[in-house]
């Protein structure tokens, strides 16, 4: 039997369910659970739910219920969780990596010591899992990056990376969705637009969710951006 | 339709905020004072949370074309000018086809609301018309306003010439900003923790509709500013590397990977969002039982908007009325009347 998730407060509306401080499929199957549960039968007062890696937050509207209405709750809730595997969906997506797409490549592979072809094969052979979606819309945290191509994160953040950019940062590697800031080191960039609001679904990438990264060649680029534009997923679902 | 003239490039459309979507990255956005929202709104008759203009700091300059509308401001002083004679905010006017509205930039505060009657006739994306700018969502086509922007109404006339005030809002609080601990203090020393709640700290400049900066002494930290990144709610105060403290906002991020000391509690975020780069906050800690019941007594201040309008008594020398009123309104918030007038 895992330990009980530690509940903190967040302000005066919302808790953390914390099962662990850690990235790993089994705690972020956990995580995953309790939403699901938590979906499936609403408790009273609960608004939103959003899972992270190893914490699951939940909004309350205070006028409703009350931490220390809720708190036995959770507890009980994470206690008899029913792990049921998630749907059986996974991605394809398409990288071009380096050059003037992952401008980063090259200093990775000079830090790890490594030529910036090892890194590309090492971080497009991975089998990857959807952890979390969060920081910037549709922004898609993959666990499972070979640890031998781990980079601690830039000291300093860009202020903006281009929208689908593959980065790397500490033992977590994302899919980048809009322009946004980043203390990651960018290695290539995707078509995907893992955030269209024109588009439905706005998001498709799912937690739980496979995903493989498949380096193309960088002239592929341009043409699958366009497909992307008009609305087409370009990803490739799985099997 | 509402014709903007000029404005500062940070003005946009806000509601109440888009919600049910942050499993997908997209915080709520929404008025940064949401009190202000509802009290604009209540003025020209609108339900609190109904989708208005956010004006940030400086003011605008806009015109109605095609027929009367009636708006309202409050929140941030800004002195309005309705072609050339002023006029009071906190209260409703009536603008002509043919009018300019003249809005400075803030005597007080920076955040300010201006209400039109009807709402915007904009769609809705993803439940709301807030602009989340770094996403291109709601609002106006999915940007500020700017000089140019039309933007159509859902109300073709104004439904009564009956003129209604409020008090203007406090804009700072009675003491310190409250905020409950957690959810990562046991990342924050103990001197780190006391320092937070025993120090003034001074807004920065860098502060948006994103986060708010705040320097001070720094917070010293147990092992490290990195943890695994989890969710954010608005009120956050994380502390990176630095120890200076950033106060997450509206517009934030969803998730981060620093410690988060402890949260604002929502009643209070809107005073320090009123706060000017220069000014000075202080905190101190409450319960979650106290943090929630002060968050009821908001919900109901906040319902009860509505009931605290007093109408304005109609008479030949109605606009003085007007600043009569609401001169007596800012003096007895302990508002200098004279700054406000220039």
């Amino acid at each position: 039997m895992p330990d009980s998730p530690r509940l903190a407060p967040c302000g005066d509306r919302a808790l953390t369910v914390e099962f662990a401080q850690a990235i790993d499929d089994g705690v972020n199957a956990r995580v995953h659970a309790l939403d699901a549960a938590l979906a499936r039968a609403p408790p009273p007062g609960v608004q939103e739910t959003m899972a992270s890696y190893g914490a699951l937050l939940v909004h309350y509207d205070p006028t409703l219920t009350s931490f220390a209405e809720l708190a036995p709750l959770l507890q009980e809730r994470a206690r008899t969780l029913t792990i049921v595997p998630p749907r059986q969906t996974g991605w394809r997506i398409p990288v071009a990596y380096g050059s003037t797409y992952g401008f980063d490549l090259d200093a990775v592979a000079e830090t790890l010591g490594m030529a910036p072809a090892d890194v590309v094969a090492r971080h497009s052979a991975a089998h990857y899992h959807v952890h979390m979606i969060g920081f910037l819309p549709g922004f898609t945290y993959l666990g499972g990056l070979d640890p031998s191509i781990a980079m601690p994160r830039r000291p300093i953040p860009r202020a903006q990376v281009p929208a689908g950019s593959i980065v790397v940062g500490g033992i977590q590697t994302a899919i980048g969705s809009i322009e946004g800031p980043s203390g990651w080191h960018v290695i290539g960039r995707t078509p995907v637009r893992a955030f269209m609001p024109a588009r439905d679904p706005a998001v498709f990438m799912m937690p739980g969710d496979r995903v493989i990264l498949e380096a193309v060649p960088t002239a592929a680029f341009d043409r699958l951006a366009r497909c992307a534009a008009d609305g087409s997923l370009v990803a490739e679902p799985i099997l | 339709m509402v014709r903007i003239l000029h404005c500062g490039p940070a003005t946009s459309i806000q509601d109440q905020g888009r919600f049910g979507w942050l499993r997908f990255g997209i915080a709520s956005s929404g008025a940064s004072d949401p009190l202000a929202l509802a009290s604009a709104n209540a003025l020209v008759g609108n339900p609190a949370g109904c989708e208005a203009i956010e004006l940030v700091f400086l003011g605008a300059a806009l015109e109605v074309v095609g027929g009367s509308v009636r708006l309202a401001l409050a929140g941030a002083r800004m002195p309005l000018r309705l072609d050339g004679r002023t006029i009071a905010s906190d209260t409703t006017f009536v603008m002509e086809p043919g009018c300019r509205l003249e809005i400075g930039a803030a005597t007080a505060g920076i955040y300010a609301i201006l209400a039109v009657e009807g709402g915007f006739d904009i769609p809705a994306v993803l439940g709301s018309k807030s602009l989340h700018r770094r996403a291109s969502l709601g609002g106006l086509n999915g940007q500020p306003l700017a000089a140019g922007s039309e933007i159509a109404l859902n109300c073709q006339a104004p439904s009564s010439d009956q003129a209604l005030t409020l008090a203007p809002l406090p804009l700072t609080a009675d003491g310190p900003l409250r905020a409950v601990l957690g959810p990562q203090a046991q990342r924050v020393t103990q001197r780190g923790i006391d320092t937070f709640f025993g120090s003034a700290f001074t807004v920065s400049n860098a502060v948006d509709r994103m986060a708010c900066r705040l320097d001070g002494p720094p917070i010293e930290l147990t092992h490290g500013h990195n943890i695994v990144s989890d969710g954010i709610v608005a009120g956050s105060v994380q502390i990176p590397g630095s120890g200076q403290p950033i106060v997450m906002l509206a517009d934030r991020q969803t998730t981060g990977g620093y410690p988060k000391l402890a949260t604002i509690i929502t009643p209070d975020l809107r005073y320090l969002v009123q706060c000017r780069p220069g000014e000075t906050v202080r905190f101190q800690p409450v319960t979650v039982e106290a943090a929630e019941a002060a968050a009821r007594a908001a919900a109901v201040a906040l319902a009860q908007v509505p009931l605290r309008r007093r109408p304005v008594p109609r008479s030949p020398a109605h606009d003085d009325d007007l600043l009569a009123l609401n001169l007596a309104g800012h003096a007895s918030s302990a508002c200098d009347p004279v700054t406000w007038q220039g």
